[in-house]
């Protein structure tokens, strides 16, 4: 028989130093100091967004005193709404043709920029990135005032050449145009210089093989610029998309949604209900209709983009 | 080191000591002695109002010993709205809130009842109108004392010289300062004439038809006139009646002399309207007339403020109220009481009000012949006949007598302004009709 002695505080001794160095090589990887480093950023995104998202999805399912549970009921009784159905075709027009025209501007305009020679890029670059510098409740206001309906500076000017007087935000359809109008002005910049950006990093030899081949301007663009800027044209589509479908800082000082709810998208809409209504559980649920329109567009896009990254 | 024990007869005698002397002791009140209590009022438009509520709060603070803070909280982009629903959501923050029109309705579970104020309020300062009682009454629970600060009649503002020289009428006359009104004759018919002969003169009403509460009220006005119910008493839909008809032609044909892009108004369209000199009649409180007092004081000295003109069902004229309500989880709800009752004071009215240059209007009766109205101009007396003291005409609210949950819909998605514009673009009065009644259908929510 061997006698083995028993030694049960050198066996925790033995785990509380395994632990300190398991913790010390923990704190030394790069994935746990990165994790520290975004720590602030995670808890306020946990405070300011999902807790908040989280919190919309329960009032979403409350009736309008917010004292019973009604599940889809708010849902149920938005798709019976004609002005619901209303403001999704609005959202969808404002989103769609806002952000097809600001890429298309925006595409233009970085060819534009790219081909100013480089000593007097910078002050174009800078002027152009104004309208998206300025926060947009200003602007909006400095817009609201050259489409007043009794004051307009563009109606004064028109007048000169005897056109108009257009009621720009009075008539449903001008109002639609200068709501879409306005977000093009602010949100085409963004493009602009991100375009610009991708544009700068295409290969030179690209272009040269291509010219070598016989390639027109149209094909060059065709065959070299687009491929190249793919995936940054689809982020930025789907980006673009999410902040223009959740846009109402220019729709609410613009028109506030009027002449007769005609230019009501889904964010001006919901406070409309939720918040000057008093009816909060509906207004949530409005502004939760946006989620997964965008999570389907977000899917699609995002996984394209991850399709190409593979193949490359 | 000696430690000293404390013997067991040591300690009941001290205890006893102590005790004593707490309770024969004399109460001595600290500075802030009643604990702390926060308010949240509307931040006033016109320069210097603010001021006169802070004094009032301070000498009654000083005089109870409460510590005060007061935010004066914007109506602008409806901040007051979102901080009542906030509040509301978080059950927490000022002690006392103001709350405009229909927010006690809308938090009426949330609310302290205040018939404890309200009601010897009432029997000092006389009954308070229809309007007030429809919008701060549940059941028999007050849920807030009717406030003087922000409170408004929407009354027609005409421009003397435009009025006479267009439509023919001395609106000074009609309505005489420090006298009755004599305007038997001013009714939906007179208006409609006056509307078309401005117009013709080139200085049309400034009437807007947008969703905002400016021309909402004013629709209201006219519908009430017309005895136009769309929702009943009892919450029933009842649109597709007659004197619904008849409103939507009459401000069909009212529309046609309207500015053309009324539909796109908003509430400073129409100061914008008068202060311009664009107009001969704006429906609005003395705020656009104290802009022009002093951005374009040749128009204010010829405006007037007076009554709505008389319809088949009678006079009326929008009025909105604002009320301050305390939270039922207030933490001093007895302090905010007693600051109610000091503010409803008719002398502290009387300092409120003058404050505002006129704007602010009590809600009770024998508050609306203060001196200031019968003073303030040029020209001198414009302001007689705002606060309604006279009673010529009854103070209403748009949707009204809806249940109020349900006005509150109507009145915020302006379906009444909407009817009116759809008709007048040349929809069929039955399709405008029905497409009212889904929408109100709609509404009725609980």
């Amino acid at each position: 028989m061997v006698d083995v002695a028993f030694q049960p505080n050198s066996v925790l001794e033995t785990r509380v130093v395994r632990k300190r160095a398991s913790l010390r090589t923990a704190l030394k990887r790069k994935s746990t100091a990165a994790f520290l480093m975004t720590l602030p950023l995670i808890l306020l995104v946990t405070i300011l967004v999902i807790y908040p998202a989280f919190y919309s999805l329960h009032l979403a399912t409350l009736n309008k005193s917010m004292q019973r549970f009604v599940g889809f009921g708010n849902f149920e009784f938005l798709f019976k709404r004609e002005t619901f159905w209303l403001v999704v075709k609005q959202s969808c027009i404002f989103a769609i043709t806002a952000v097809v025209f600001k890429a298309l501007i925006g595409f233009i305009v970085a060819h534009f920029v790219h081909n100013v020679p480089a000593k007097g890029q910078r002050k174009w670059r800078g002027m152009l990135l104004v309208p998206w510098v300025i926060p947009p409740a200003m602007s909006t206001l400095a817009w609201l005032w050259l489409f007043d309906p009794s004051y307009s500076a563009f109606n004064y000017t028109l007048s000169f050449f005897h056109v108009g007087p257009i009621a720009w935000t009075g008539d449903a359809y001008w109002a639609r145009f200068s709501v879409i109008l306005v977000n093009i002005w602010f949100g085409a910049p963004f493009f602009m210089i991100l375009y610009l950006a991708s544009l700068k990093s295409v290969p030179e030899q690209l272009y040269e093989a291509a010219a070598i081949d016989g390639a027109n301007w149209w094909q060059r663009i065709w065959y070299v610029t687009l491929p190249m800027m793919r995936n940054i044209i689809a982020i930025t589509l789907l980006f673009s998309l999410i902040v223009t479908f959740a846009n109402f800082d220019i729709v609410r000082i613009l028109t506030a949604g009027g002449p007769l709810d005609h230019t009501h998208i889904f964010a001006t809409w919901a406070f409309r209900v939720g918040i000057e209504g008093g009816d909060i559980p509906l207004g949530a649920s409005v502004s939760l209709f946006m989620f997964p329109i965008l999570a389907i567009a977000a899917v699609f896009i995002l996984r394209d983009i991850n399709q190409r990254g593979n193949e490359a | 080191m000696s430690r000293r024990r404390l013997s067991r007869r040591q300690f009941v005698a001290a205890t006893a000591m102590s005790s004593a002397a707490l309770i024969t002791a004399p109460y001595i009140r600290g500075a802030h002695a009643a604990g702390k209590l926060t308010m949240g009022f509307w931040d006033h438009w016109v320069p210097g109002a603010n001021k006169a509520s802070t004094d009032l709060v301070n000498e009654w603070a000083a005089k109870e010993k409460v510590e005060v803070s007061i935010d004066y909280i914007t109506s602008q982009g409806n901040k007051n709205l979102i901080t009542i629903e906030a509040e509301a959501q978080a059950k927490s923050g000022h002690d006392i809130l103001a709350m405009p029109t229909w927010w006690p309705h809308a938090q009426s579970d949330l609310l302290e009842p205040m018939n404890d104020v309200v009601e010897p309020l009432i029997t000092l300062n006389g009954a308070v109108n229809g309007t007030v009682q429809y919008l701060g009454k549940s059941g028999d629970k007050w849920l807030g004392v009717p406030a003087c600060i922000g409170s408004q009649i929407k009354g027609p503002c005409s421009r003397i010289d435009l009025m006479k020289k267009y439509a023919g009428i001395d609106v000074q006359e009609m309505y005489p300062a420090g006298s009755p009104p004599k305007a038997d004759n001013w009714n939906t018919d007179t208006f409609l004439k006056a509307a078309e002969a401005c117009h013709k003169g080139g200085f049309p009403f400034g009437i807007g038809l947008g969703e905002t509460s400016d021309s909402v009220d004013t629709v209201g006005a006219f519908f009430l006139a017309f005895g136009a119910e769309v929702v009943d008493v009892k919450g029933n839909v009842v649109v597709k009646n007659d004197n619904v008809r008849q409103v939507l032609e009459y401000y069909k044909k009212l529309m046609a002399f309207l500015p053309p892009d009324a539909p796109a108004w908003d509430d400073a369209s129409n100061n914008r309207w008068l202060v311009s000199g664009k107009g001969a009649l704006i429906m609005n409180p003395p705020s656009a007339w104290a802009v022009a007092k002093r951005d374009a004081p040749q128009v204010a000295e010829q405006c007037w403020t007076h009554g709505f003109p008389v319809g088949p069902k009678g006079r009326f004229a929008p009025f909105l109220p604002y009320f301050w309500s305390v939270w039922n989880f207030s933490k001093n709800k007895e302090a905010a009481k007693s600051l109610l009752t000091h503010l409803s004071q008719p002398a502290s009215v009387e300092r409120l009000v003058e404050a505002s240059g006129g704007y602010d209007l009590p809600a009770f009766e024998k508050l609306t012949t203060l001196k200031v109205w019968a003073e303030e101009g040029p020209p001198k007396g414009t302001l007689f006949h705002y606060p309604n003291p006279y009673n010529h005409q009854k103070l209403s609210i748009a949707a009204s007598p809806a249940p109020p949950k349900i006005a509150q819909q109507i009145y915020t998605q302006a379906t009444l302004t909407k009817m009116c514009v759809r008709f007048y673009q040349g929809e069929a009065m039955e399709k405008t009709l029905a497409w009212a009644e889904g929408e109100l259908e709609g509404f009725m929510r609980s």
